[in-house]
């Protein structure tokens, strides 16, 4: 792993940039994440839920995002929860 | 200062649907092709469109392709190009089969054959009646074909740069295309490709209007870059908006919601659709209801605080109804409007969709422009396909579903000929010019030294307010005027763009004050050639070009059946003739659009 992988900065910017997506609708409800400071707020082992959770196509990601369809990892319920409340 | 430099035969600027075809094609005909990426390729816009592609293979009765192309010039409101419109109807059904190749899981029939269904505007024999002409993968046919054709390039060995920013075109000294330079997000270095030839395809930047269905990707990247790069724009005032978005949001509200009993209502609660169109009111044609909900928002009768949007009230509907019948528009109001609309309206106001016009380029994907008296002269070494690209097939309108068809199809010929152009070039690449990144280092440098500048989100919404409201669904002249005059201020304010973050490693500021460089030039590009057009013609209509015997629905053949092109430099408008001589068949005579 190269040094930037582990750069909180560069790992910040990734996060905030991989909330940009191809369906408007996913990127309404993750600019309330990125723009309300949520982000900086979330705990680390929050902020690589949420890397993970942002790993998943869009369609799929807004099926989980809406409650049209659970996460297949129930590990990422609780960042599941945030964003389908935020 | 010296930048990095990468070399390779190709360089494609998106990786949407018409990257990924494009890129296909370049790369099993063994070519070195780079495909530069701001998101991962699955990611791209395309992902949103969920209608099919338009292809008239008669599965499930007879079609034929000279119908669609009739379907097609007539939606364009005979504005489309004739030769390339004919190219795309007749290339269909070769692209579609080639993708169900590549592994795309299209619906199919219980014969095994790909299922159609049935599209606004897709008729048999020359608007006789409805045909079932769309292929589609239930309401995922963007992403499944962005998946299959990503995994073909990667079996291509296809090499990608995600998350990357292209930044500028370069041209040679004889404006020959020999590469762009881009951003890498990482690390913020700037890079230079060196290419023997450069494709865009970087999709609309639907991003210039405040309500907008598309996401916030869509910024318009290669249309700026070709205009500042000199290229003109053409078309650009044509722009397709659906009548009911969220406002504030630009998530689509189904026309369905007022087939079910959904009514719109002013300021002061009134169904003003009563008074535009007394029989069908709500259910009026989309173009009518549209222009309604301009009208009222104009004449100050719009709702809350900035008087600039309507209210779509389905709160008289039986609870019960609207959960059976609407369940995602209850779960859209509460999650993009913050409204539950079986106890409150929804706001809504009509919303940009997709871009007719874009940089001009003739059916084999290459870039042209006037020159020596030719108004479609090829660029050498630059391409564009896809929603960015003007070939021009969807003219003043766009018929449903043939945007995939678009990048299928003009990705594909962009591919082959620069395959055909890169095999015909010597061994060596042209030279790039020694100040190749001179330009794009000079605009981050004035971002990271600028002071005392505007922000990028308060000048960005200015513009977008402004474009909403000067050169909307439905344009007035003098408001067009105004408008203006207002972008070219905000053009001003642009220029002068601050950002307080001035590190490098992926500096979201600094990406998106980038990108509003681009935006800037689109929003010019859009409401100087709308000014320009005093017709209505397609999605461009204005209250000063209304239905006369002599001009049905306001459009004026004789004075403005042409192409607009628009150049950044002094804004200038020239234009150029439409081309109504098909390939192989007769041209498809003017007469009044009407469904």
């Amino acid at each position: 792993m190269d040094d930037a992988a582990n750069d909180p900065q560069v790992n910040m910017g990734r996060l905030r940039w991989h909330c940009r997506r191809g369906l408007l609708e996913l990127d309404l409800v993750l600019q309330r994440v990125v723009e309300g400071g949520l982000l900086e707020e979330l705990s680390e082992q929050q902020r690589a839920e949420l890397f993970e959770l942002l790993h998943y196509d869009d369609i799929t990601l807004l099926a989980i995002v809406s409650g049209r369809e659970e996460c297949e990892e129930p590990r990422l319920k609780g960042m599941v929860d945030l964003l389908r409340a935020v | 200062m010296s930048v990095p430099v990468r070399k390779f035969d190709a360089v494609i600027v998106g990786a949407g649907g018409a990257g990924l075809r494009a890129a296909i094609q370049l790369s099993e005909a063994g070519l070195r092709t780079a495909v530069i990426s701001k998101v991962f390729p699955t990611r791209s816009h395309t992902v949103a469109a969920q209608g099919g592609v338009a292809a008239s293979l008669g599965n499930s009765e007879e079609d034929h392709w000279h119908w669609h192309m009739y379907d097609t010039v007539k939606g364009s409101d005979w504005l489309g190009d004739q030769d390339a419109i004919e190219f795309m109807c007749r290339k269909a059904n070769e692209v579609v089969i080639e993708l169900e190749h590549y592994g795309m899981p299209f619906d199919r029939l219980d014969s095994g054959k790909i299922y159609q269904r049935p599209f606004g505007g897709h008729m048999s024999n020359f608007g006789e009646k409805p045909v079932r002409r769309s292929c589609a993968a239930a309401d995922r046919t963007g992403h499944a074909m962005l998946h299959a054709m990503y995994q073909r390039n990667v079996k291509a060995n296809t090499q990608f740069f995600i998350e990357w920013m292209a930044l500028d075109l370069i041209r040679d000294e004889e404006g020959d295309v020999v590469g762009v330079t881009a951003m890498e997000m990482e690390t913020g270095e700037v890079f230079v490709f060196h290419a023997k030839a450069v494709l865009f395809a970087t999709g609309g930047a639907g991003r210039i209007y405040y309500s907008s269905t598309n996401a916030f990707i869509n910024t318009g990247d290669g249309v700026g870059m070709a205009a500042r790069a000199g290229i003109p724009l053409e078309d650009m005032e044509f722009w397709q908006f659906h009548p009911t978005g969220v406002a504030g949001a630009g998530v689509l509200i189904t026309e369905g919601v007022r087939g079910e009993g959904g009514i719109l209502r002013n300021a002061s609660g009134e169904r003003f659709m009563e008074r535009y169109a007394p029989n069908a009111k709500d259910l009026a044609s989309r173009d009518v209801v549209s222009r309604a909900m301009v009208t009222e928002i104009n004449e100050g009768r719009g709702c809350g605080p900035n008087k600039d949007h309507v209210m779509l009230d389905i709160t008289h509907l039986d609870p019960a109804t609207i959960m059976k019948r609407l369940p995602g528009i209850r779960e859209i109001g509460i999650q993009f409007a913050g409204v539950d609309a079986i106890k409150e309206p929804l706001p809504v106001v009509p919303t940009c969709h997709y871009q007719m016009g874009g940089i001009p380029t003739n059916y084999n994907g290459e870039v042209v422009v006037p020159k020596d008296g030719n108004p479609s002269t090829p660029v050498p070494g630059f391409y564009a396909a896809g929603e960015c690209a003007c070939a021009s097939v969807h003219g003043a309108n766009r018929l449903g579903t043939n945007s995939l068809l678009d990048l299928l199809v003009f990705g594909k010929s962009a591919g082959e000929s620069m395959v055909e152009y890169i095999k015909a070039q010597p061994a060596a690449h042209k030279p790039l010019p020694a100040n190749a990144a001179d330009y794009s280092l000079s605009r981050i440098n004035r971002l990271d030294t600028q002071t005392d500048g505007t922000a990028v989100g308060a000048t960005r919404l200015a513009m977008q307010r402004t474009m909403q409201a000067h050169c909307g669904v439905f344009r007035f002249k003098d408001m067009l005027a105004e408008g203006v005059s207002k972008i070219l201020d905000i053009e001003k304010m642009v220029a002068a763009t601050e950002i307080k973050d001035k590190s490098k490693v992926f500096n979201t500021a600094r990406l998106e004050a980038l990108e509003l460089d681009n935006l800037i030039e689109v929003a010019k590009a859009t409401i100087v050639s709308a000014n320009a057009r005093t017709e209505s013609r397609g999605a461009h209509v204005r209250d000063d070009a209304t239905d006369t015997p002599e001009r049905p629905d306001g459009r004026d053949d004789v004075n403005w059946l042409k192409h607009t092109l628009w150049h950044r430099e002094g804004n200038k408008l020239e234009y150029k003739p439409v081309n109504m001589k098909p390939l192989t068949v007769d041209t498809i005579a003017l007469k009044k659009r009407a469904y």
